[in-house]
């Protein structure tokens, strides 16, 4: 085992903690409202329809109605493919779908209005099934070996279908812009975000393309998980187009339902999986996965990507030939969502080993461990796994911490009696940056520090915390390198007049990317350090030099420089007569590489651990046969409280990566890829029958007791 | 006229006793420590303490205040009970995106009062009306402990 305690990972008190815990830090909506319009979106009702004619009633003075037409620029919002729009075209797509803003500086009013504004539709039959759609957005093939042969020589060839469901990433904070218009024409838009250059890029191409006139700043972020990572850009444009208009600030803060219903969430998915095994071992994989991409293409291109590339697991598989498909559904448009399409990818290749084992009669645990990829071996695009791959350690960590061999052999034993128990384990990694050559030919990260003449020293990124504790990482790694004490280095939210491009906060990548630019940016500002002067450095991403190039449209290369990797337990019971489940234990094992802080870091296990138990089992949402997601609040859609897994234990395995601050590796999402397979396979010793889908909520159990009863 | 206390001074409403303590808090007296996660009394992130009881600000009228006492966060930090919360929680890195930590501590104070020494599960019960989608809980519910511990005496 590589086990590292760097004094980096020593904890502080978060840089947040003390605005935050006293109730200090501003949100945006905490903002003084004075002579801020309030906005409020008319939203689609339809799922598809033209619309024939928008009567609106009349508009007491200061009040404005916003829409198409008042796009100075084009009237589509940049993702990646720039299909969204700003304002609802000649038909809307999706329900939910913005079609016009009213601004006035009377809450109660502007609703009033809303309420009375009638559009006529002339409805058109919407796609809801992905299974029926005929549009598909992106499809990506890859391969190596040769499949065909393996499979002609194989002892034995198995085919599932594998199911996961929306997960809605609820963030206790609603998504929430303001814009403000100045005189010499220049636009500011502040909120809610993950991505302040995405946003600028978005609104920029919105009010004509003069990004001297744009201005992006974040605000303090109630959590994000994905969800603010494109959403900021759409709502961002709606807000500057309505201040624009209006000749004042104005504010949209989304309320809970309409915030639930409009926004992006995980991609439904399904995976069916062809393996064929020779000698135990597993010799070729095809693979096809179909994700329901929503009404526009937004992040599904590359959410995509990651599900294909994560598809096989963390197994070694020579012969591959896999499939994605992302097609359009006149549903919300689905997009990021910690894991990123990679719990989806996990979820079908831990099922599919585990079912495979049990039909081959051998232990589940033994014929995956028999499998797993090891350092040397290609990865699925035929990278290399460049570094130690620890998950057979991770493995004995975890079974000592919850006793599962033990447990998963006894609950293999036919069970009677009320309740019923079941373990579950998992095995995943998240690749940790940008796919492929993203960060070099994408990204292309710049950083700045700055040394001001009283000898503090700002970091300047674009990097934004909305939680995670980024800045709390950032300022401990510029501390070290300068020798200073943490109070001597500031970090603020980003505001795009002052800070350079280091890239989007997404993807697991700040600690180790944007962490290792501050890094080098510090060593380099000491070595030039002169007491009482100004001084300025700026560092730029350079790519590792070990990786094998990755072609994008071959898929073929390493998609990932390293790769985090976490071995996750869920141990269940249900209670057959009330058909109730509950976690009994949660035991998790992770290595992000040396952690900037600890107990940031675990952290971030425990809070996204939990989020992939959620999406195992109580985390429901559905459209319903109007398309409308009927799951729209928090009373409808269940997310995990302080009761629902009591006991939950997460530690750490490190293994240092080179390239990364200290050795640090990507942390965030990880955490969230492996929860949902680990519950499902207890779900199965508990209803004694293999399962092919998640969420597996309350009534699917019901429904799975009555057919033993029957 | 609805004339309450808030945060421990005399306080003064003139809208309609229909409104929202959520939207009064929030909008007429400005204290945005106390947050608006979802306005159907789900999330606990608006909660306060009325006459020393946790309650979701969303879910009461302002007629119900009259004549009694409303503690948000800005006047619970002034205690030297906050002082040992806001201690044990940074001990234990337990403040992630922040939107539910209001509530929540005054949650735990809730609890501790109730009871100065309580059990993880009597934890874990306390907070359960208080949605935290960033850490998990277990951080909370350590600091929550911790607190209990450190501010022997308190409550």
């Amino acid at each position: 085992m590589v086990h590292t305690t760097h004094p980096i990972s020593d904890s502080v008190v978060k840089l947040d903690h003390s605005a935050k815990i006293s109730g200090r830090a501003r949100y945006l909506d905490d903002l003084p409202m004075d002579g801020v319009l309030t906005g409020r979106m008319l939203r689609s009702d339809r799922a598809r329809a033209r619309i024939l004619a928008v009567h609106l009633p009349p508009l007491p003075e200061g009040y404005c109605v916003v829409d198409r037409r008042d796009v100075p620029g084009d009237n589509n919002v940049n993702i990646v493919k720039d299909d969204c729009p700003v304002f609802a075209r000649d038909t809307v797509e999706f329900i939910g779908e913005a079609i016009l803003m009213v601004a006035g500086p009377d809450p109660k009013e502007v609703e009033r209005l809303l309420r009375e504004i009638r559009v006529e539709y002339e409805d058109l039959p919407p796609v809801l099934d992905p299974a029926e759609s005929d549009t598909v957005f992106f499809e990506y093939h890859y391969a190596k070996g040769d499949t065909e042969a393996a499979f002609r020589e194989a002892d034995h060839v198995f085919t599932e279908t594998f199911h996961t469901g929306y997960q809605e990433q609820a963030y206790l904070e609603t998504q929430s812009m303001q814009a403000e218009p100045h005189p010499d024409g220049k636009v500011t838009v502040r909120g809610s975000m993950q991505c302040p250059y995405y946003v600028f890029s978005a609104v920029n191409r919105v009010m004509g393309g003069d990004p001297g006139k744009v201005q992006i700043c974040q605000e303090v972020t109630g959590g994000a998980f994905g969800g603010k990572e494109d959403y900021p850009s759409i709502i961002g444009c709606q807000v500057a187009v309505a201040a624009r208009k209006a000749g004042k600030p104005v504010r949209m803060v989304l309320d809970r339902r309409e915030d639930m219903t409009c926004t992006n969430k995980r991609h439904p998915s399904v995976g069916i999986y062809k393996v064929a095994v020779k000698g135990g071992k597993v010799t070729a994989m095809e693979i096809d996965f179909l994700l329901n991409g929503g009404a526009y293409t937004t992040l599904s291109a590359v959410v995509l990507q990651r599900t294909i590339i994560s598809s096989p697991g963390v197994y070694f598989v020579p012969n591959l030939k896999v499939r994605g498909r992302a097609v359009k559904t006149n549903t919300v448009p689905n997009g990021a969502f910690r894991g990123f399409g990679g719990p989806q990818g996990f979820f079908g290749a831990e099922m599919m080993m585990d079912h495979i084992a049990r039909k081959l009669g051998v232990n589940p645990l033994e014929f995956r461990v028999a499998n797993l990829a090891r350092q040397g071996d290609s990865t699925s695009t035929g990278g290399r796994y460049h570094f130690h791959v620890p998950l057979p350690e991770m493995l004995e960590q975890v079974d000592a911490m919850s006793d599962f061999r033990r447990k998963w052999a006894e609950y293999e034993k036919p069970q009677t009696g009320r309740y019923r128990r079941g373990i579950g384990l998992s095995f995943s990694y998240h690749g940790a940056g940008f796919t492929g050559n993203g960060e070099r030919d994408l990204i292309k990260a710049v950083l700045r520090m700055r040394k001001n003449a009283d000898d503090t020293v700002e970091i300047l990124t674009a990097g934004t915390d909305m939680g995670q504790g980024l800045k709390t990482a950032l300022v401990k790694i510029a501390a070290r390198e300068l020798d200073v004490p943490l109070e001597q280095v500031r970090i603020q939210n980003p505001d795009t007049d002052r800070v350079p491009d280091s890239g989007p906060t997404v993807a697991s990548r700040s600690t180790m990317i944007v962490g290792e630019l501050v890094r080098r940016a510090a060593c380099r500002l000491k070595e030039i350090w002169k007491s009482g002067r100004v001084l300025e450095v700026e560092e730029h991403y350079v790519h590792p030099e070990f990786l094998i190039p990755f072609d994008a449209e071959a898929f073929t290369g390493d998609a990932y420089p390293t790769y985090s990797w976490t071995v996750q337990v869920v141990e269940l019971e249900v209670d057959t007569l009330t058909a109730v489940p509950k976690v009994l234990g949660a035991w998790g094992s992770f290595d992000v590489g040396t952690p900037i802080d600890e107990k940031v870091v675990i952290g971030q296990m425990e809070g996204g651990f939990l989020q992939g138990i959620g999406m195992g089992g109580m985390e429901y949402a559905a459209a319903d046969g109007s398309g409308r997601i009927r799951n729209a609040s928090f009373a409808d859609y269940l997310i995990p409280t302080s009761m629902d897994v009591p006991h939950m234990e997460c530690v750490l395995n490190t293994a240092e990566y080179p390239e990364g601050p200290y050795g640090a590796k990507g942390a965030g999402e990880l955490p969230t890829v492996g929860g949902a397979s680990a519950y499902l396979q207890a779900m199965e010793q508990c209803m004694a029958r293999p399962l092919n889908h998640v969420p597996y909520t309350m009534d699917d159990i019901m429904a799975g007791l009555r057919e033993v009863e029957a | 006229m609805i004339e309450f206390t808030l945060n421990g001074a005399p306080a003064r409403y003139a809208g309609s006793a229909g409104d929202r303590l959520l939207d009064v808090l929030r909008n007429t007296f400005r204290l945005t420590g106390v947050k608006c996660g979802c306005k159907e009394g789900e999330c606990g992130a608006c909660s306060v303490l009325l006459d020393g009881a946790l309650v979701n600000s969303c879910m009461v009228a302002m007629g119900r205040v009259q004549g009694h006492s409303v503690v948000t966060i800005e006047g619970y930090r002034e205690t030297p009970q906050f002082q040992a919360l806001d201690a044990a929680f940074a001990a234990v890195s337990a403040v992630q995106c922040g939107f539910c930590i209001p509530g929540m501590i005054l949650a735990a104070d809730c609890i501790l009062r109730k009871n100065p020494h309580p059990k993880e599960e009597e934890i874990r019960e306390g907070i359960s009306g208080n949605l935290c989608r960033c850490t998990g809980y277990n951080a909370i519910v350590k600091a929550i402990g911790l607190a209990a511990k450190e501010g022997e005496g308190l409550w």
